[in-house]
């Protein structure tokens, strides 16, 4: 599934053009673009969190080649699940 | 951020938009994730410049109750997964040089 498969969804259930609809889909992922960037957490309830971690330096190991290699200090994006969302994937 | 606070930044910018219209789209986009990821299959979701969530199965595996010691068996089970794309990554990134 891409974006374009959710607006395709989405858009006729919502009564607004499909060109509308793509564009408001774009501002809500901008906006948690925005958000993630200034390392505020998000808290969509009933689906998960994403939450900002800085991670540190590290020493790591290119696995082809064996050579070590210095892993800078930096900030991620980790997701976890809401208990609603695990249940979903689970059902049968 | 909050759901609502994501709604409500979200009607700010787009003129003509009510909050109400907002939620809807907000709800329905997070929705049909969720139906994407639950069918069968391996079901991936795919948000360009954002991430893509995935299903990951996890074997089944021994376990310990922390509180108690006790032993217990935990059974296999999918997880939904996150990661992010080039452009979250980058942004969310470059947000620490500062």
């Amino acid at each position: 599934m891409t974006k374009a498969d959710i607006v395709n969804a989405l858009y006729e259930k919502i009564g607004l053009s499909k060109k509308e609809t793509s564009h408001i889909v774009e501002v809500v992922l901008e906006t948690l673009k925005e958000n993630l960037e200034k390392g505020h957490k998000i808290k969509l309830a009933g689906f998960g969190n994403f939450v900002v971690r800085q991670k540190v330096a590290r020493k790591g190991r290119n696995p082809k080649t064996g050579e070590e290699i210095e892993i800078s200090r930096r900030r991620v994006v980790t997701f976890r699940p809401s208990q609603i969302l695990r249940k979903a994937v689970n059902q049968p | 951020m909050t759901k609502s606070e994501l709604i409500e930044q979200v009607a700010e910018k787009i003129e003509g938009l009510t909050k109400k219209q907002t939620e809807i789209i907000v709800n329905e986009v997070l929705e049909s994730i969720k139906n994407a990821l639950a069918s069968s299959g391996s079901p991936r979701v795919e948000i360009r410049g954002f991430g893509s969530f995935k299903v990951k199965q996890r074997r089944s595996r021994d376990g310990r109750n922390p509180k108690t010691g006790m032993q217990v068996s935990i059974e296999a089970k999918k997880v939904p997964v996150f990661k992010a794309g080039k452009e979250l990554r980058e942004r969310v990134d470059v947000g620490s040089a500062e």
